[in-house]
């Protein structure tokens, strides 16, 4: 892996939440990968605290398919995402392996409202035949122990 | 307002069979409420674990009024209202924290001792001969009328007199005992930070949902259903074991039936509970070694009667729902008529195995946050009936199911569990505090 590669494909996977390519976004995640979002400011326990993601393959792919369903009322109109990135700041970088962060500004829009969210988000990248994967993915939300209403797709 | 003002005002919205959308909607019902309801309730403040040591407080409220819980020096917790009593500045803003031995207002320095007393104030010089000791500022932050420490769990009533706290929960009690005696050292601690959901919507309709068995199948057939479906159309093993997400999810699907042979029971004062028979939590896989802690703190007998209880959510009146065999309690905080903020705490079961947090953890995460997918259709359904109900069409909300004529909530009932009587049994209550709190 080069500097260059992992800056795309992070750019890249934003760019499929963004387009709604929820599909090949999926793709993308290694079978046993996790995309944790914490709850709690600096949280170190996804397991025994909440936390507000704590996501495997398993219920990432239920994400997806509810919102397509016939029956997701709360996706009657549906939401749509926009990520604004940083350059992604790469922490370790090695032939088969990855770890960057990256601020990003996330605004998700449906009917007459719009929400923005600060984030910053850690990538854990391993090499495959197939390209790079997502081995981890952890979203920091700068105010999230903030209330929220739904924030109903990827940030 | 005088009292027969009030008393009419209360009449015309309570019918036995509906109640007038005004009790969701008009700015003058909320501020009642504010003023007659919350106060004359016991309102949930926090748990004890959130102040283990002297001097630790948290802010909270009941109703608009702003407050705080403290432990004393001497180990007691203090609930007060969180003003200063000379300027009216909010002692403290976080969500919790230390304060060591006294409270000192950022203001003016006033100083106030965690028992509330007033420790000092800076040039005192300037109060002599003027009367301070005589006023109400002298005796420091203000207490709430009453409060009461029932096994870690806070409650408060704000009215200096009124019902007492035995008389308030009565048997529903049984229900929180369930949830601590599920710990082998009958304690509770809580885990992590709170969800805070907002809800644009009014909080009664958060608490009725609580009761409300014939939501589920409908309102999360998106994501419990294309659950099922995903786990029945994977390829896996034969005898794979169902993962806990699954166990969690799964059960949201049940069929009517599931729902109405799990029973209601409502208790006086406007609290009850589902599940008097089995829940969606019943069928969650053993942990082990919990069942032998449970044994060698209990007993054998003992134990199986803490576990064999499943009850599903229990509603205290007015507005918490706790959840006794996940170690769960939401609070249905109010903002407005048409705003309510949601915390979903967890709860360790101090002795038991870390697991059983994990899968509570897991189940806050996937039904109660902002992110959760069951959370969005719930969310969806109260901010279309809050503006749904703005419509001149229709004056009154239906709870009509399974209405029986002449009921009496002064007696507890166990019923089919789609009624819905729970409701019925809140506005009840509701009526009833409105007005004082009399039978």
């Amino acid at each position: 892996m080069n500097r260059e590669e992992v800056t795309d494909f992070i750019y890249d996977e934003a760019w499929m939440l963004d387009e709604g390519q929820f599909h090949e976004w999926l793709d993308l995640w290694l079978p046993d990968a996790v995309y944790w979002m914490p709850l709690n400011w600096n949280q170190q326990d996804p397991i025994n605290e909440t936390s507000l993601l704590y996501e495997d393959n398993f219920m990432l792919r239920l994400r997806i398919e509810r919102l397509a369903g016939a029956r997701t009322f709360s996706q009657k109109p549906k939401s749509r995402c926009h990520h604004v990135l940083n350059r992604p700041r790469i922490l370790e970088l090695t032939e088969h392996s990855a770890k960057a962060v990256t601020k990003m500004h996330y605004v998700e829009t449906r009917l007459d409202e719009q929400q923005m969210l600060a984030l910053t988000v850690t990538h854990d990248l391993k090499a495959t035949p197939d390209g790079i994967r997502i081995a981890g993915k952890r979203v920091d939300i700068l105010n999230c122990d903030a209330a929220f209403g739904n924030i109903q797709l990827l940030p | 307002m005088t009292e027969q003002n009030l008393q009419s005002r209360v009449d015309d919205l309570i019918r036995p069979q509906q109640v007038h959308r005004d009790v969701y909607t008009s700015p003058d019902v909320y501020q009642l409420e504010m003023k007659h309801l919350f106060p004359n309730c016991w309102v949930y403040i926090g748990h004890d674990s959130q102040t283990p040591n002297k001097g630790d407080y948290i802010t909270a409220q009941i109703g608009d009024q702003p407050l705080l819980m403290v432990r004393h020096t001497d180990n007691e917790i203090h609930v007060l209202y969180n003003r200063c009593p000379h300027k009216g500045t909010k002692i403290v803003i976080d969500k919790a924290g230390n304060t060591g031995k006294f409270f000192r207002c950022p203001y003016h320095a006033w100083s106030f001792k965690t028992d509330g007393c007033l420790l000092a104030i800076p040039l005192k010089k300037g109060y002599e001969g003027t009367g301070l000791e005589e006023t109400e500022a002298a005796k420091g932050l203000a207490h709430v009328g009453e409060m009461r420490n029932y096994r870690g769990f806070v409650f408060a009533r704000l009215a200096k007199e009124g019902i007492s706290f035995e008389d308030f929960f009565g048997d529903s009690l049984s229900s929180l005992d369930n949830m601590v005696d599920r710990s082998p050292e009958g304690k509770l601690t809580v885990a992590g930070a709170p969800l805070r959901y907002m809800h644009k919507c009014n909080w009664k309709m958060l608490v009725e949902n609580q009761t409300d068995t014939c939501h589920p199948m409908v309102a999360h057939e998106s994501s419990a259903g294309t659950a099922v479906k995903i786990w029945e159309e994977m390829e896996k093993p034969e005898g794979t074991p169902t993962p806990p997400a699954m166990q969690i999810i799964a059960p949201f699907m049940s069929p009517y039936e599931f729902f109405e042979n799990m029973g209601i029971r409502t208790w006086p004062n406007g609290h009850g509970h589902t599940g008097v028979h089995h829940s969606i939590h019943s069928d969650y896989s053993d942990i082990p070694g919990y069942y032998d802690a449970m044994i060698e703190a209990y007993g054998e007998e003992r134990a199986q009667e803490i576990l064999g209880e499943n009850r599903h959510n229990t509603v205290y009146f007015p507005n918490i729902m706790i959840k006794g065999p996940i170690q769960q309690l939401r609070n249905f905080i109010p903002l407005g008529p048409d705003k309510t903020l949601v915390e979903s705490w967890i709860f360790a079961l101090d002795g038991a195995p870390s697991e059983l947090t994990a899968r509570t953890a897991m189940y806050n995460r996937m039904i109660n946050a902002p992110t959760s997918m069951v959370g969005h259709d719930d969310l969806e359904m109260y901010e279309r009936a809050q503006e749904g109900l703005m419509s001149d069409g229709l004056e009154f909300v239906n709870i009509q199911r399974l209405y029986e004529d002449g009921e009496d909530f002064t007696e507890t009932a166990e019923l089919n569990g789609t009624t819905e009587r729970q409701m019925r049994n809140q506005f009840d209550a509701w009526k009833r505090f409105m007005l004082g709190g009399a039978a």
